[in-house]
Order: C-alpha cells, then sequence, then structure tokens
C-alpha cells in the first residue's frame, strides 16, 4: 500500500503489532468488520476472494494450535493460499534466528506473515526486517491483539458495546500478553478494569497502565459485567511465585463461590487453553449460560478475517512494500 | 483457691487490693479486677474498696502489680508434635510460671508447621494442657528449606498468625522477595531472623576482641546489618510486612529506625540477653551464653537499650530456646545455640524500670500490648469482656535465677546465677489460676 493510501484506510496501519497505540475508531472498525464475518461463516459456501492470489505463511516460534488453525481457516477463507512453518527457537541464538527467518521470507515475497514467538518484542524485530505486513500473534508477555480483539468482539456482541463496562481480568497478569493486549483495548474503549491477582503475580506499577488493583477475589470480582480469567503460564514462572495449585485455586481460582460477587448475569471469558481446577472450576467454565468460552473461539475465525483484510493489499493499488 | 476443675462459666473471682496495670489505656491504679467465667466483667480504681460481693472468690493481691499476662511472641516448643508431650507441658509451665499467658511458637517443631494440618494439630494439642495460649509461625518455604512458598494463605486460615522461617532466615533475596510479595497479599507479616548465613557460617559468638582471646570463629554484626538492611528494601519493594526478629546490633536498629522514620510497615523485637548481657558473659566458654545472634558488644547492648527508650523496638520476646545438657555440654564450638528465656523474660525486662530507663508501665507495654498488637492477637491488655488473661507480680522482690529451679524442662539460661527483681506470683488464663508461686 502506498504511503498516501495508508493513511485514507480505516486501518492506517501497515503492520498489527499490539493494541497499544490503536485509536478507537480502528478497533471499532476492525470489530465491525469481523462482526460481518461471523455471519458469513455460519454458512456452508462461506469462501471469499479478499486474499486470492495472496500468500500467508504463520510463522510459529513456539507451539500453537488454536491460534495458528484459527489463522490459516480466516487466510483460506478469505481465498489466500497459507503456509504453516514451525521453526524451532534455539534458546541461545533467538535474535540470530528471528532476522535470519526474516532474509529467508522476504526471499518467498509472501504478503502476510502471522507471527508468534516466546520473547517480548521478536515480532517488532521481525516487522523492520521482512517486506510485507505482520501480525503478532503472540510475543512474550507482551502483546496478543487478535486475542483481546476477538474478546471484545464477544464481549460487544453479548452485552451491545465496551464502553462504561466493569471488567476484572483475573490470575497470572504478569505473564499474560492477553492481559496486556485486553488491558490496552478495554480502557482504549472506555471500560473500567479491574487486575485481580496475588502481588507475584501482576507486574510493577500494573496501576499505571489505568487499573484498579485487586488481591481478594470477592472485592475485585464485585459488580464486575465481565470475569477474565487467564491461564497460569507456569511455562514462563522461573521458581515460585505462589505456593501450590491447591492453595491458587482456594483463593485465585474461579468457582461460583466467588462468582457470586459478580454481577448475576456477568460473562465469564478464557483465552484457553484452560487449566481446569486451577485458575477456573470445570462447572463454571463449561456453565453455558454464564461462560463465553465457546464463542471466543468462534469470534477468533471472524477477527482474523478482519485483520487479514485490513493488512492485505487492495486488489490495484502498487507493488507491495 | 479456683482450681483448673473450677472455670464454670459462672465462676467469678475478685481481685481485690491491686495495682492496676494497663500499658494500652495507661492505667496505673489501686483498684481491683472480677473475673466471670474466661473474661473480665469490669475492673478500675477504687474497685473493692470496700470488700468484694457474695458468693465470689476473693483473691488479695496485697498492693501488688496486676497486668495483662505477658504475650511471647518468639517460643521455640521444638518436639510439640511427636509423641513426646512432656515437652509441650514444660514449655507451658515454664510460660506460666514467667506470667507468659500467651506465646508465639516457631515453626521448627517436628513435624514443621508449613502445612494447615500442623498448625491446627499443635494448637489443639496446646488447648488441651490448658496452659499458656499458643499461637503458631507458619512457615516461609516448605520444610523452612528457603526455596518454595509455604502455603500461606491456607495456613493463615487455620490459625498461623505470621510466618517465619525460625531460626534460619530466608537468605535467598528473590524468595524473600516473592514471601514478602505474597504474604502483603494477604496482608500477612514475615518475621526474619535477621543473619545472613553465609557471612555467618562457622562463625559461634560475636566477631571481635573477645573472640580473638578466645580463640572462636566470630559472626559480624554485618551479618545482621547486611540482611536487615537487604530486607527494609524487599519490604519497601513489595509493600510487604516485615518483622525483624531478636534484633541485637546497634547499626541494624540504626536502619530499623531511619526505615520506620520513612512509614515503611517494619516492625522489630529484642530479647533480653541482647539488653542485659554482652559478649563477656561468654567467660570462660560457658556455652549457656552461646545464643543466636551472638552476645555483642557493650555498645550494641547499650543501642538496644536506647531503641528500647525510644520506641525503635515494638516488643520484648524470650527467644526460648531449650537444648538438653547434652547439646551444652560440649566443647564451645559445638555446643547449640540458645537458652531458655519464659521465666526470667519479665525478671529481666523489669531491669529496665529498676535502672531508670524506662517506665514500670513502657516495660509492660513492651511484654503485653506491643507484642499483641504486632500480630493481631486478643490479648496483651485489660478490657471489658476480655479474655482473664493475667499476671500478678511483685516488682519489687528479689530472687536469684537457679537454672536447676526452672520450670523448664532444659536448664539452659544464660541468666543462672543472676540475682534479680521482679516475681511471679500467680498466672491466670481464662480466669483460671495456672501458676500459684509456693509461700
Amino acid at each position: 500500500m502506498t504511503q498516501a493510501a495508508l493513511d485514507n484506510a480505516p486501518y492506517p496501519h501497515r503492520h498489527l503489532l499490539g493494541i497499544e497505540g490503536l485509536s478507537p475508531q480502528e478497533i471499532t472498525y476492525l470489530l465491525d468488520r469481523a462482526e460481518t464475518y461471523v455471519g458469513r461463516n455460519r454458512q456452508t459456501d462461506n469462501k471469499k476472494s479478499v486474499l486470492r492470489g495472496r500468500t500467508l505463511i504463520n510463522l510459529f516460534f513456539e507451539a500453537s494450535t488454536r491460534t495458528r488453525t484459527s489463522f490459516e481457516l480466516a487466510g483460506k477463507r478469505l481465498g489466500g493460499d497459507v503456509i504453516n512453518m514451525s521453526v524451532a527457537t534455539s534458546a541461545v541464538k533467538k535474535g540470530e534466528t528471528v532476522i535470519d527467518t526474516a532474509m529467508t521470507l522476504n526471499a518467498m515475497h509472501a504478503d502476510v506473515l502471522v507471527v508468534r514467538h516466546s520473547e517480548s518484542g521478536a515480532v517488532k524485530l521481525l516487522s523492520e526486517k521482512v517486506n510485507c505486513a505482520v501480525i503478532n500473534a503472540g510475543d512474550g508477555s507482551h502483546e496478543h491483539p487478535t486475542q483481546a480483539l476477538l474478546d471484545a468482539l464477544t464481549i460487544r456482541r453479548r452485552t451491545g458495546g465496551i464502553s462504561g463496562l466493569l471488567v476484572a481480568i483475573c490470575g497470572d497478569i504478569a505473564h499474560s500478553r492477553v492481559a496486556r493486549s485486553n488491558i490496552h483495548l478495554l480502557t482504549t474503549m472506555g471500560a473500567r478494569v479491574r487486575l485481580v491477582a496475588p502481588k507475584t503475580l501482576l507486574p510493577a506499577e500494573a496501576e499505571r497502565l489505568g487499573v484498579e488493583v485487586f488481591h481478594d477475589m470477592n472485592a475485585g470480582l464485585a459488580g464486575c459485567d465481565i470475569v477474565m480469567m487467564l491461564r497460569l503460564q507456569t511455562e514462563r514462572m522461573h521458581g515460585a511465585f505462589f505456593p501450590s495449585l491447591r492453595e491458587y485455586f482456594h483463593f485465585f481460582g474461579l468457582d461460583y463461590s466467588k462468582l457470586a460477587n459478580a454481577k448475576p448475569d456477568a460473562l465469564i471469558m478464557h483465552p484457553g487453553p484452560m487449566n481446569r481446577g486451577v485458575e477456573i472450576d470445570s462447572e463454571v467454565a463449561d456453565d453455558i449460560g454464564r461462560s463465553a468460552i465457546r464463542e471466543q473461539v468462534e469470534m477468533g475465525v471472524a477477527v482474523r478475517m478482519a485483520c487479514l483484510e485490513a493488512l492485505a493489499q487492495p486488489a490495484g493499488e502498487g507493488d507491495g512494500g | 483457691m479456683p482450681g483448673p476443675g473450677n472455670n464454670g462459666a459462672e465462676h467469678r473471682v475478685a481481685y481485690v487490693n491491686a495495682r492496676l496495670l494497663d500499658p494500652a489505656s495507661g492505667l496505673d491504679a489501686l483498684g481491683g479486677l472480677l473475673t466471670k467465667g474466661r473474661a473480665i466483667t469490669n475492673f478500675g480504681e477504687g474497685l473493692f474498696k470496700h470488700g468484694a460481693p457474695e458468693g465470689v472468690v476473693v483473691v488479695d493481691c496485697g498492693g501488688h502489680c496486676l497486668a495483662p499476662g505477658l504475650v511471647d511472641i518468639r517460643v521455640q516448643l521444638r518436639e510439640a508434635g511427636i509423641e513426646d508431650r512432656g515437652t509441650l507441658a514444660s514449655a507451658g509451665r515454664s510460660a506460666t510460671a514467667g506470667g507468659v499467658t500467651s506465646l508465639v511458637c516457631l515453626p521448627n517443631t517436628d513435624p514443621v508447621i508449613d502445612e494447615s494440618a500442623v498448625v491446627e494439630f499443635v494448637a489443639r494439642r496446646a488447648r488441651l494442657l490448658g496452659l499458656a495460649k499458643v499461637y503458631p509461625y507458619g512457615a516461609v518455604t516448605k520444610n523452612l528449606e528457603g526455596r518454595e512458598l509455604a502455603e500461606m494463605g491456607l495456613l493463615a486460615k487455620a490459625g498461623a498468625v505470621a510466618f517465619t522461617d525460625g531460626v534460619t532466615a530466608v537468605a535467598d533475596p528473590q524468595v524473600m522477595r516473592r514471601a514478602l510479595s505474597y504474604a502483603a497479599t494477604f496482608g500477612l507479616t514475615v518475621a526474619q531472623h535477621p543473619e545472613d548465613p553465609s557471612l555467618a557460617a562457622d562463625g559461634v559468638m560475636n566477631e571481635g576482641e573477645v573472640a580473638t582471646r578466645l580463640g572462636l570463629i566470630g559472626i559480624p554484626s554485618e551479618a545482621e546489618i547486611i540482611l536487615v538492611e537487604r530486607d527494609i528494601r524487599l519490604a519497601e519493594l513489595t509493600g510487604g510486612r516485615l518483622h525483624v526478629a531478636h534484633v541485637s546490633s546497634a547499626a541494624a536498629l540504626q536502619a530499623i529506625r531511619q526505615a520506620k522514620a520513612r512509614g515503611l510497615a517494619i516492625t522489630c523485637d529484642t530479647a533480653p540477653p541482647y539488653f542485659a548481657l554482652n559478649e563477656n558473659a561468654l567467660g570462660d566458654y560457658r556455652t549457656f551464653a552461646k545464643l543466636s545472634p551472638p552476645l555483642r558488644s557493650e555498645g550494641d547492648r547499650q543501642a538496644v537499650v536506647e531503641a528500647l527508650k525510644d520506641g525503635t523496638v515494638d516488643a520484648i520476646a524470650s527467644d526460648h530456646n531449650p537444648q538438653d545438657e547434652d547439646a551444652k555440654r560440649l566443647p564451645f564450638a559445638q555446643a547449640a545455640f540458645g537458652g531458655v528465656g519464659l521465666e526470667t523474660l519479665l525478671a529481666i525486662s523489669l531491669e529496665l524500670h529498676h535502672n531508670g530507663h524506662l517506665s514500670l508501665l513502657d516495660v509492660l507495654r513492651l511484654l503485653t500490648v506491643g507484642p499483641a498488637e504486632l500480630l493481631d492477637l486478643p490479648a496483651g491488655r485489660l478490657r471489658e469482656g476480655g479474655p482473664a488473661d493475667l499476671v500478678l507480680f511483685d516488682a519489687g522482690r528479689g530472687w536469684k535465677v537457679d537454672a536447676d529451679t526452672l520450670h523448664s524442662k532444659s536448664k539452659n539460661s544464660p541468666f543462672d546465677g543472676r540475682p534479680v527483681q521482679g516475681r511471679v506470683l500467680r498466672t491466670v488464663v481464662d480466669g483460671r489460676a495456672v501458676f500459684e508461686l509456693e509461700a
């Protein structure tokens, strides 16, 4: 896309690296576009040709099933060619690997890259070295923008709007990219956000992100419209941040007794995969009336289609770059 | 005489002709006090001046001091868990003989208090004994190993009043940081034994001239100050509540004084040996004076007295650490650390009053409401409706500490042979006399 075309586009960015910095209008545009794909995806004949002739590469430096599949499906439904690349990370030479990989990809002339990496900032680094649009599918503990967008779409469809809602994000905030993207999105869209976690799982000066911090679930959930649970990311933990899973569930796991503090119709969300019996009680997770967890997955495909569409070079506009 | 079988809900005792002392309210007056069942129902200046009501047991205090029972926040029970019931009973008798009605035991019992079941077990055994009330500390780390956090939230729910790894410091700064941070999640206090283990390794007494002359390996007071200063920083970083136990050095007290002045949630206690003795008490290799932290220089001792006077120290705890003869009758370096202290806690603390450093009420404050408030214990003050936990003592009566006559099963008192002033006459727990001095 040319610079002029970019400036006039409703999503005026070359990449989608994070939610931080996006305007409410840009977020709303992506959600509105995603909304149109929700209905379409439910039909049998759901192919479009927005990405016809374009190559989408899923570049995953970190294992993922649902996010990769979701992007793959999104790309195929838009008529693109989708290639999955899993790159084993070498613990010592991550930086080099990312840049080397970028050079290889440039030679392949991909149109959109969807990248996940275990290191915060690695996707940004890659985006600076490649000639195509990049979507961040999760970088370390930094951002996971499409997850926040699909959460927002789920909320919007259930409640009608995001502004004015009281949202509790609970659990392993420190290690969570989902939490960071959601904090940025929800506060940008006018929701009030609470973080609920033991002090050891809260990053320093979290309240500076424009949120309220709670250490007690009952107090933190009081009056909330939305309860977002996070997965305990033990794989990112070095040493013990809490004594045991048993104690964690006792004080910070979502069960009906703690949920009773939230609004009676409060929506329960979880980015998956869930640790049942650790951060969320199985019964609560499977409560069809309360839990939006399955719907989140469905919204994921629609949101990713909207993002791909926004980043794909419109037909007849220049020769890429 | 109200005996143990006599504690019905209606059982009433009138303490007449008493010098009532309540540091929490500042009361120091001649009067009386009435208990009914387990509670104090009335007290005040001039009460029972013209005689006690009908149908109550009357205890004539003879003008002696009647105060809230002492609260001792650092006691080792050691074998509370195992089948040797004698140890807990011996500690209980020792406590009540010393006027202590509530004590907090370190988690280095067998088994270690790092699981909620053990908290309940220790509390239940102590209740069955019916002597002093026992509150447990929970472990900060599993098996006191300084690595993985213990289940502090569940331990607190089961009754642990605060957290410490007992006689060992949480040495790893990352573990200590997380411990303070995690404890702060629940508003709980972490109490630290202030000694860097690697600086103290192999040391057996205070480093300095005396150690040099005795040919013993010293522990520098820097082992204390470095850990205290580090922990103050970590408490500030995490917003955690830090309690520094048995502070013994001038520099550490100065660091705590400054931290308090900055408004940090930091408290500390000291133990009688650190304001009543110095390293010279080791004399000719007296192992009863081998304590942890070690007895320090005269300058440090004087600094502890000053810190007691200016309020830097929040409480005096006995640091009761029973060791049997086998553990002490050894070459100095091989002997165990620690001294018994429950029965000398009051008398040695009263030296601060007799020497003109502190008022009687201020000494008692450090032994009652001071420690009780640190750990939120329902004790340490005279209050209508509050528990009838009392100590009656003769502040002036002289006696000589004699290890052989201590109620404690272990006799390792660093004060053995010391002439002291101030004697417990009677100790009352939940309205029952659990100790009376034999005439």
